[in-house]
């Protein structure tokens, strides 16, 4: 089973002959994702990577199938490719690209609304289901299979998790880097209740950071749904000043209610085992798991 | 992006939003004939000087040497000279710019807006801004202007209210007659309002704003509504798109280490604490912030070197950090993904050696992607760097270091 992302998956590459989109799409072939074929406007009709190259993404959905997309076009057409592969039928939109405008992101959110499409990102490391699938830019050899879910904001934190929950002899069903965008396709919420129905997740890491109420909403949601599977959750950010933005678009403390330490006071009302140090998400998975941690 | 607020009155007024009209001015003598053109054109007797920095609070704040507000009335031409040079130059210190303040470049000579008339002026607050759980604009309106807008969502929260804008469609005229009913208004000042939204709403969204907040938004003695403040916050993913809005950047009002290190390519942020940080990826940075924290220090700087960091990268963030003379220690935290831990590790080397004579013990940890070759080179380098490859060994050794130098 897993989510979002499995050995059937279908991936086309939007972006497929640039740059970054020819050292990822070569990355996740390598990996084993079944990429088949890419989009880049113009080049239609040519072979890259030995895959075909389609103008738009409608002629690549007709000719083989693909359910779904990863987006590498440069920030300023970024919104165009999330729409355009909405149009075109794909289900599920993981977009890589950071620096859209925010003004661009409210309206290809609003046009995918009504069209069944999930998106995840942008500004996002991607979604990996470690021997299955890896559609992102993550290392994929720090995932191994398991049956911890993970949800995060930031790129490398995520693999930091799931290195740590590896090394604690657990492994990963799926990791979905949701993105620390302001505007994000799938909120935290939406991530964790995907892995929350997902049969092979037992228990998930939902790591968030400074700015927004994402984090809250979902470890409200978690549990009103009745705390079902045990969740850890870290907020990165709790020495970040207020008002200065940190890094991310999104990471900017602008209210008492999106600090870490709100956050993480939400998350403990709400059941959610609290990481207290960023080294600690392993050996408290460990703990909400009931098994004996090693020092 | 931040702005002045003159340069944010100029782009209003461009958008047929009523503003306090103003001209700015850089020294005294600027400052008299400013007010001088000013009174020519707005027939103004009265004059508001107005320090142009970054941060609010200027009202209340205090320059350090010389004692005058940020903000003053000048109640004749005579007036104007001194009163501003009693702020030009100076250092403003705001609850918002901490207690090394900002220095005054520029002030902005306005009319009198506040004259007496028919019916008593009034103040508002008016802002738009992203929101981002809903995905769409907002606007915000309050009876309480020219107070602080988070205080009056703390005790009168029925005092403030929300219109949120349908991306699809865009503000409609009930959404603006609806917020100018709510403010209390009639006649001619509601009409004056309905226009002053809907003006401001067309403003962000032509300049790709993220925030526009109007406090006070006044209505005048003779019912005009207009822009008393303006605090405009540009969405920087958007900049590439308004060259214009791009030009408006005051270099003088950021930290010069910030600026050279955005040159570099880095995102980097300057603390107030002692141990110095550089990271790939923002979150992960934010994490070992943290780290530092519970390891005893205080970070010293939040940098992110980004997905592509390599030896030169490393070497201009190496150059940031120990330009701080905080910085006790330091601690480089990569997780290697596409960023090869043994190219960081020489990277660390190579700036190491160039720089030379580095004073502070250096504590670096490489995870992900050839790690262990990475702490080898570390290790074998001969170097005072330590290596650690778990995140809590990193942590460890932070601690140990500190400790040493206490």
């Amino acid at each position: 089973m897993s989510v979002l992302v499995n050995k059937n998956s279908k991936v086309i590459v939007q972006g497929f002959t640039g740059s970054e989109g020819t050292f990822h799409a070569q990355q996740m072939i390598e990996y084993g994702t079944n990429v088949v074929g890419g989009v880049t406007p113009g080049k239609g009709g040519t072979k890259h990577l030995e895959r075909p190259v389609f103008n738009t993404v409608q002629d690549a959905v007709e000719a083989t199938g693909a359910n779904v997309t990863i987006i590498f076009v440069p920030p300023a057409f970024a919104a165009d490719a999330i729409m355009e592969a909405a149009d075109a039928g794909i289900q599920v939109i993981i977009t890589i690209t950071e620096g859209i405008p925010v003004k661009d992101m409210m309206t290809a959110k609003t046009y995918i609304k009504d069209r069944g499409v999930t998106l995840i990102g942008p500004n996002c490391p991607g979604v990996i289901t470690p021997g299955e699938a890896k559609v992102g830019i993550m290392p994929g050899f720090v995932f191994k299979t398991g049956r911890i879910g993970i949800v995060s904001k930031s790129g490398t934190l995520t693999y930091e998790a799931a290195d740590q929950i590896v090394k604690a002899g657990l492994g990963v069903s799926t990791a979905i880097g949701i993105g620390g965008d302001p505007i994000i396709g799938t909120p935290t919420k939406d991530a964790v209740e995907l892995l929350m129905n997902d049969p092979e997740t037992d228990a998930i890491v939902m790591i968030g950071e400074i700015g927004g109420n994402y984090e809250a909403e979902a470890a409200k949601w978690i549990k009103a749904n009745g705390n079902k599977k045990p969740v850890v959750g870290f907020i990165a950010g709790k020495t970040a000043p207020a008002g200065r933005r940190m890094g991310h678009a999104g990471a900017i403390i602008g209210g008492a209610d999106d600090t870490a330490e709100a956050k993480m006071r939400i998350m403990r009302e709400n059941g959610i085992h609290v990481a207290e140090s960023p080294a600690e998400i392993g050996s408290t998975m460990l703990k909400a798991l009931g098994k004996t941690v090693n020092a | 992006m931040n702005i002045h607020e003159y340069q944010a009155k100029e782009i209003l007024k461009g958008y047929g939003v009523r503003i306090q009209e103003g001209i700015v001015a850089d020294t005294p003598e600027a400052a008299a004939a400013a007010a001088k053109k000013l009174n020519a054109e707005t027939g103004t007797s009265w004059f508001v000087i107005k320090a142009q920095i970054h941060a609010g609070g200027r009202g209340k704040g205090k320059i350090n040497e010389t004692g005058s507000n940020g903000v003053v009335l000048a109640k004749s031409l005579d007036e104007v000279p001194t009163k501003a040079g009693n702020i030009l130059g100076g250092t403003l210190v705001t609850h918002q710019t901490g207690a090394e303040g900002k220095k005054v470049n520029k002030v902005l000579i306005a009319q009198d807006v506040y004259y007496p008339g028919e019916s008593d002026p009034k103040e508002y607050y008016v802002s738009i801004l992203l929101d981002r759980a809903k995905g769409c604009n907002v606007i915000m309106a309050s009876t309480e202007g020219g107070m602080d807008i988070e205080e009056v969502a703390e005790h009168t929260p029925d005092k403030i209210f929300k219109e949120w804008i349908d991306p699809k469609v865009g503000l409609q005229g009930f959404q603006a007659r609806k917020v100018a009913f709510k403010l209390g208004l009639e006649g001619d000042a509601f009409k004056e309002m309905v226009k002053f939204i809907t003006a401001l709403y067309n403003a962000y969204l032509g300049t790709d704003s993220s925030m526009f907040e109007i406090n006070p938004v006044l209505k005048t003695s003779d019912n005009k509504i207009l822009a008393v403040d303006a605090k405009v916050n540009l969405d920087d993913n958007a900049l590439y798109r308004h060259k214009d809005l791009a030009a408006l950047r005051d270099l003088s009002e950021e930290d010069p280490l910030e600026v050279e290190a955005g040159e570099s390519g880095l995102n980097y942020v300057k603390l107030d604490g002692n141990v110095g940080c550089m990271v790939n990826g923002a979150g992960l940075a934010m994490a070992t912030m943290d780290i530092i924290k519970l390891s005893g220090g205080e970070p010293a700087n939040f940098l992110d070197v980004g997905g592509g960091a390599n030896a030169q990268t490393v070497e201009a963030g190496f150059r940031i950090i120990l330009k701080d003379p905080n910085v006790k220690a330091i601690l480089i935290n990569v997780f290697g993904g596409i960023v090869r831990c043994d190219r960081i590790a020489n990277g660390v080397v190579e700036a190491y050696k160039k720089i030379g004579d580095i004073k502070v013990p250096i504590i670096v940890r490489l995870q992900g992607t050839n790690a262990e070759e990475g702490a080898r080179i570390i290790d074998e380098s001969g170097l005072k760097v330590f290596s650690a490859v778990v995140l809590k060994d990193a942590a460890l050794k932070v601690q140990e270091v500190l400790a040493a130098q206490a």
